[in-house]
């Protein structure tokens, strides 16, 4: 049985400096991440949480920095009845040079057998990635409405 | 052929600024293929039961299949046997579907792929490695114009495997 978790792999036409900078800035977040802000120093140690329109939807704490090649948090859902029950979980990424682009590749592991989580986040990590390849790429991230994912409660 | 049997070992969604019918198009049109996959050039006969047929750059066979399902430009299923010695005896033939649903101002792709039997992590290596890079390389195209050039070669993990099992790989 395969444990539970979410890999992501994506090539995006950038650097690694600044697509590190889209992983760790508000401006950037707000504009490919369903207008959700990082606040966070991304230090080790430091906390991080994830703030939809002035909600907090996510918390964590910085586990891993070294920019610009890995960035490492736990995420703990704190909004959604049901999923505030489940236990943190964690985030990495990767980010390789691979000639004139960037490999990024999301781990997302840590979730309980029958994760509701897991199912959201399955379904809201590829239209944010692919939100900050449009934008890193072309200077605009799409437009895709939060209901079109699929995932209860989001909207 | 009956799809019920096959389960899905990976699927790979990736959201795209273009139409449904432009993302269909660079589905199943060799000229727009060969820019982002691989160089490969795709054909397609879209009708149950046509061919679907890649060829490489030099114009070889690579893969070879049938369209099964097809409902243009919302999904199409066709299977996707690499043209190497022995494989198909080994390991079953595989199926691989492209769904295509509008959302906002932009198109969810959906790939799956599907066997119908257990296939081990390191043969299935090789479509986890290639799926992301041509997927990303086709988003570019449509949404800049220009793909993406990722130069890869086959994980050696899936040739070794693959060997192991007697099926000759180029």
């Amino acid at each position: 049985m395969q444990k539970p978790e979410f890999v992501y792999v994506t090539y995006i036409r950038s650097t690694p400096e600044k697509l590190w900078n889209a992983l760790t800035s508000s401006e950037f977040s707000k504009r490919y991440w369903f207008a959700t802000e990082l606040r966070s120093d991304f230090k080790v140690g430091s906390s991080l949480a994830l703030v939809m329109n002035g909600t907090t939807t996510d918390v964590g704490e910085i586990l891993e920095a070294d920019p610009p090649r890995r960035l490492a948090y736990t995420f703990k859902h704190v909004l959604d009845e049901d999923l505030r029950t489940e236990p943190a979980t964690k985030v990495v990424f990767t980010l390789e040079p691979h000639g004139d682009l960037v490999k990024l590749t999301l781990t997302h592991e840590g979730f309980v057998e029958g994760s509701k989580l897991l199912d959201g986040i399955s379904k809201g990590w590829p239209a944010i990635l692919s939100n900050l390849k449009s934008l890193l790429e072309s200077g605009e991230p799409l437009a895709i409405p939060p209901t079109a994912l699929g995932i209860e409660g989001f909207e | 052929m009956n799809i019920d049997q096959f389960k899905p070992t990976l699927v790979y969604a990736i959201y795209i600024k273009s139409t449904p019918e432009k993302v269909w198009q660079a589905l199943t049109t060799g000229e727009v293929s060969a820019k982002y996959f691989f160089g490969n050039s795709v054909q397609v006969d879209e009708r149950i039961g046509g061919a679907y047929v890649v060829r490489t750059p030099d114009g070889a066979l690579h893969i070879s299949g049938e369209v099964i399902e097809c409902e243009r430009p919302r999904k199409l299923t066709v299977t996707f046997n690499v043209n190497w010695p022995a494989l198909i005896e080994k390991l079953g033939p595989t199926l691989v579907s492209y769904e295509i649903e509008p959302v906002g101002g932009a198109v969810k792709l959906t790939l799956t792929e599907s066997h119908d039997r257990p296939i081990s992590d390191d043969i299935l290596s090789g479509g986890r490695q290639g799926w992301p890079a041509i997927l990303s390389s086709l988003k570019s195209l449509l949404e800049t114009g220009e793909p993406l050039v990722v130069k890869m070669a086959p994980p050696q993990r899936m040739l070794d495997a693959l060997r192991a099992l007697g099926i000759a790989t180029p």
